[in-house]
């Protein structure tokens, strides 16, 4: 996998580390900016509030 | 063979990606909501402010604004202010909550609802619960434990404790007379008379929910109180809050 990523870098190796670094930080930020807020409501630990869950 | 090695290695990799994920969530959801929250709240709260002051004539920055001098219809004016913000919109800012005990510097504002959302943005108002210093139930939900974490010391909170509730007319100060850990579905604490559901209040309560224990959603911590003064906001802060600094 990303082995793979690897050998379609492109460039020396300075370059392709510098492009698998860019390409983490995008990872991430996408993580941070949109995966994770959508995926928290579902996870039990933010739960606050008093409300009527009567069948 | 090079292909038993190829799969095991490609289960490898997405294993320990899934466990970077997984430490990637907690930094986001221990720490960077945190960051965002607190940032975003203290904006919120500071526009408010700033917003009420220039309503009410007394922003230093506004020489042209009208200078209206105290009056006795200044009260009911403040009522009307006060009123107006039933018709808030979800989200949208309605008070300004400081606790001394919780910290000289501890200011959040209070937003309309109760929402997902809304609850990332402050300290949120129950739909249906009535506004600060009005007869029945004040009822307000905060986070223990991320984004902003504005009820975190919610345990700390003892007897005769002052939680001071700003609006655009007045400081109403209330005094804290209990806390409990109820079941999530106990929707009694936040009747109009606290744990008495469909009494006819006649007092003015005020009752806080988080989670319980932290980090879990098994139960809920909720602290109640009871209105001890409101005074007019151009009065300036009440005492308890100058007591610690916070004032302001």
């Amino acid at each position: 996998m990303y082995g793979a990523l690897w050998r379609v870098l492109p460039g020396p190796l300075v370059l392709r580390l510098l492009m698998l670094l860019l390409l983490a930080l995008a990872a991430v930020a996408a993580c941070f900016v949109w995966v994770f807020p959508t995926v928290a409501p579902y996870l039990p630990f933010n739960e606050i509030t008093v409300e009527d869950t009567a069948p | 063979m090079s292909a038993v090695r190829s799969v095991v290695g490609g289960v490898g990799e997405l294993l320990v990606t899934a466990g970077v994920l997984v430490l990637l969530f907690l930094a986001w959801q221990l720490w960077w909501t945190d960051v965002v929250a607190d940032r975003a709240q203290g904006r919120t709260t500071e526009a408010l402010l700033e917003q009420w002051d220039a309503d009410a004539g007394l922003a230093t920055e506004a020489p042209d604004a009208p200078q209206q001098q105290p009056q006795p219809q200044q009260q009911a004016q403040a009522q009307q202010q006060d009123s107006a913000v039933l018709a808030a919109l979800p989200g949208e800012a309605l008070a300004v909550m400081r606790v001394p005990a919780f910290g000289a510097d501890w200011v959040r504002p209070v937003l309309a609802g109760t929402g997902t959302a809304v609850l990332r943005q402050g300290v949120g108002h129950y739909d249906g619960a009535v506004l600060p210093g009005e007869v029945g139930n004040f009822a307000v939900a905060g986070h223990r434990t991320t984004y902003g974490a504005p009820f975190n010391p919610i345990a700390d909170l003892v007897v005769d404790d002052a939680v001071v509730v700003e609006t655009p007319g007045e400081y109403h100060v209330y005094r804290v007379t209990g806390s409990e850990i109820v079941r999530p579905s106990d929707v009694e604490v936040i009747a109009p008379v606290p744990n008495r559901p469909g009494e006819e209040p006649t007092q003015a309560f005020l009752t806080m929910t988080s989670c319980h224990p932290m980090f879990s959603a098994r139960e809920r911590f909720v602290v109640h109180a009871l209105l001890e003064s409101s005074t007019p906001r151009e009065a300036g802060p009440p005492a308890v809050l100058a007591a610690v600094g916070g004032a302001g």
